[in-house]
């Protein structure tokens, strides 16, 4: 029953967002600033982790491909697929629902607490539009840039693991990489990451936005947010695969 | 002007506002007293519409501010300036930046104008040289007078505090009475002050409610506050002593009766002896 409600309040929370802003330049200047925090902010861990992603995804498909009728260019092959396919969309964004989810709830549960957001509705702005809008659309424009920038670092990590370890050479790899190559598989990713990423800002916005209570309820807020967000990750990765591939 | 009728407000099964009106008249200031717990920020976030009353009306100049749409309820919130208990200052935003917020929101001037402006509003608090710092850089008292910059940057019609000499120093404190005070006077504004500072009752208190576990127990000015009869108030307003020989000094003031010596010692005659000399000294 309470998870009925929660959903209500949360579909609440999207339709109220969706009025006209007060003043433009403000609007404009909050999505920037959003932008750069969601971007900016994580690109250091997201570039860090397509890599070594990409690397041990060389070495352990090279480890289980023993048979010497597979040529070494499905090697690329695979690593490209699942990098596209998979790693870059849902890895990249369950570590961003941790590192972006929490920052959104907690910010916006601070504010709550401290009044700002009661501040802000006395001067007669529409806070849902105001503080969860700008961050939604930012999400919406940033995650999928990280997400292409993960999957490109990602196969140059694999290929960079496979000519150190002597697994593979650079021109296989190239090679391999453009064996049997589907584009449908990148729109299918960014599928992936437009969805997520709406889920990455939505649903921490609405713990945070909602936070009642004093700083205890800040942490829960955005642990609750970070947890939720990931299983509504995993649990539209399912759908999207099921209905799309 | 701003009318409240009836309000009611409970938390579960708590009531916490039972059945308050008032009348608050524009150019003067309006307080709401009473004890910590008493219910005065309740009732407070309930004529801003902060808090949806259970039952009554909030009326901003004959209009029924409760009952109405959301984007009606958007102008009036735009003539409303608010100080919170806890100041509320965005502290992602320099002090600069805070009191501007408003006006870059909801005004089309240019950076210079505005910073006019927002230094005009900060040197009214005395808050002269620090645009630059953060609210974490900046004591309780200060960051209080930021936020009364920020609600009056914009000249609202209304103007709602929730203490702002809490956690003052005495002459800060003073400041900030007469700078609402004038403020009030000045623009004509309906100003309603949540406080337990008995300075700022004898000052400003145009037109004072005293709220007790929720329920209005008496309203009047601060003139009137001296004479009342009601035992809850007066404990807690005259809560010491010192403050209880100001009541009977200023008692013999407003009845004009302290030039004479003979009639001041029959109306006082417990109290007011120690407070000017005996009449066989002169
Ligand atoms: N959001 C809330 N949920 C439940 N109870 C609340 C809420 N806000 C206030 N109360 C209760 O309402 C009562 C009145 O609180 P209020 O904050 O109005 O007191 P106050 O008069 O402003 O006190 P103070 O002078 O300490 O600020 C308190 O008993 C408080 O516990
Ligand atoms: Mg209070």
């Amino acid at each position: 029953m309470k998870i009925i409600g929660e959903i209500g309040q949360y579909l609440l929370m999207i339709k109220g967002m969706l009025s006209r802003p007060e003043s433009m330049k403000m609007y404009w200047k909050e999505f920037i600033h959003q932008c750069s925090d969601i971007g900016i902010g994580s690109l250091g861990i997201v570039m860090i982790i397509s890599i070594f992603m990409g690397a041990v995804s060389t070495v352990q498909t090279a480890y289980q491909l023993v048979s010497p009728l597979i040529p070494k260019s499905s090697i690329a092959q695979i690593v490209r697929d699942t990098v596209i396919l998979e790693f870059a969309p849902t890895l990249i964004c369950i570590v961003l629902a941790g590192v972006v989810g929490s920052k959104i709830a907690s910010e916006l549960g601070n504010m709550r607490v401290s009044e700002q957001i009661d501040a802000l509705e006395i001067m007669g702005i529409n806070t849902k539009t105001y503080l969860v809008l700008p961050k939604i659309l930012a999400a919406l424009l940033v995650i999928p840039m990280l997400v292409v920038i993960a999957a490109v670092l990602g196969i140059w990590g694999g290929r960079l693991a496979g000519s150190m370890a002597d697994i593979i050479s650079n021109s296989t790899f190239d090679k391999g990489l453009l064996e049997g190559f589907l584009p449908y598989n990148v729109f299918f990713a960014l599928v992936k990451a437009y969805t997520f990423a709406f889920l990455i800002s939505s649903v921490p916005a609405y713990f945070g936005y909602y936070v009642q209570g004093g700083s205890l309820e800040i942490g829960r807020a955005s642990t609750k947010a970070v947890v939720t967000s990931c299983i509504l990750i995993l649990f539209a990765d399912y759908i999207l695969a099921a209905l799309l591939l | 002007m701003i009318e409240i009728r009836n309000i009611r407000k409970s938390f579960g099964d708590k009531t916490v506002i039972d059945g308050v009106s008032a009348l608050m008249k524009p150019g003067q200031c309006n307080l709401i007293i009473g004890i910590s717990g008493s219910g005065k920020t309740v009732l407070m976030k309930c004529m801003v519409g902060l808090f949806q009353p259970d039952s009554g009306e909030v009326l901003y100049d004959g209009k029924d501010f409760t009952n109405m749409k959301s984007d009606e309820k958007t102008d009036v919130r735009k003539e409303i300036g608010m100080l919170f208990q806890g100041s509320a200052l965005f502290d992602s935003l320099t002090v600069e930046q805070n009191v501007m917020f408003p006006l870059n929101m909801f005004t089309n001037n240019s950076y210079r104008t505005n910073l006019k402006r927002v230094n005009e509003v900060l040197a009214k608090v005395n808050l002269q040289d620090t645009n630059k710092k953060f609210p974490a850089e900046l004591s309780g008292g200060m960051k209080k007078r930021v936020g009364i910059a920020r609600a009056i940057v914009l000249n609202p019609k209304y103007l709602f505090c929730d203490e702002p000499n809490s956690g003052l120093d005495p002459q800060t404190s003073m400041v900030i009475d007469r700078l609402i005070r004038d403020i009030t006077e000045e623009y004509q504004i309906t100003t309603v002050v949540n406080t337990h500072d008995m300075n700022s009752v004898m000052e400003n208190g145009d037109y004072i409610i005293y709220m007790y576990e929720g329920r209005k127990e008496w309203e009047g000015n601060r003139k009137e506050i001296i004479f009342s009869k009601s035992q809850r108030l007066n404990d807690f307003i005259f809560a010491s002593e010192f403050l209880k020989d100001a009541k009977d000094m200023r008692m013999l003031e407003e009845t004009g009766k302290i030039a004479n010596e003979r009639d001041m010692t029959q109306l006082t005659d417990q109290d007011a002896p120690t407070l000017v000399p005996p009449p066989d000294e002169e």
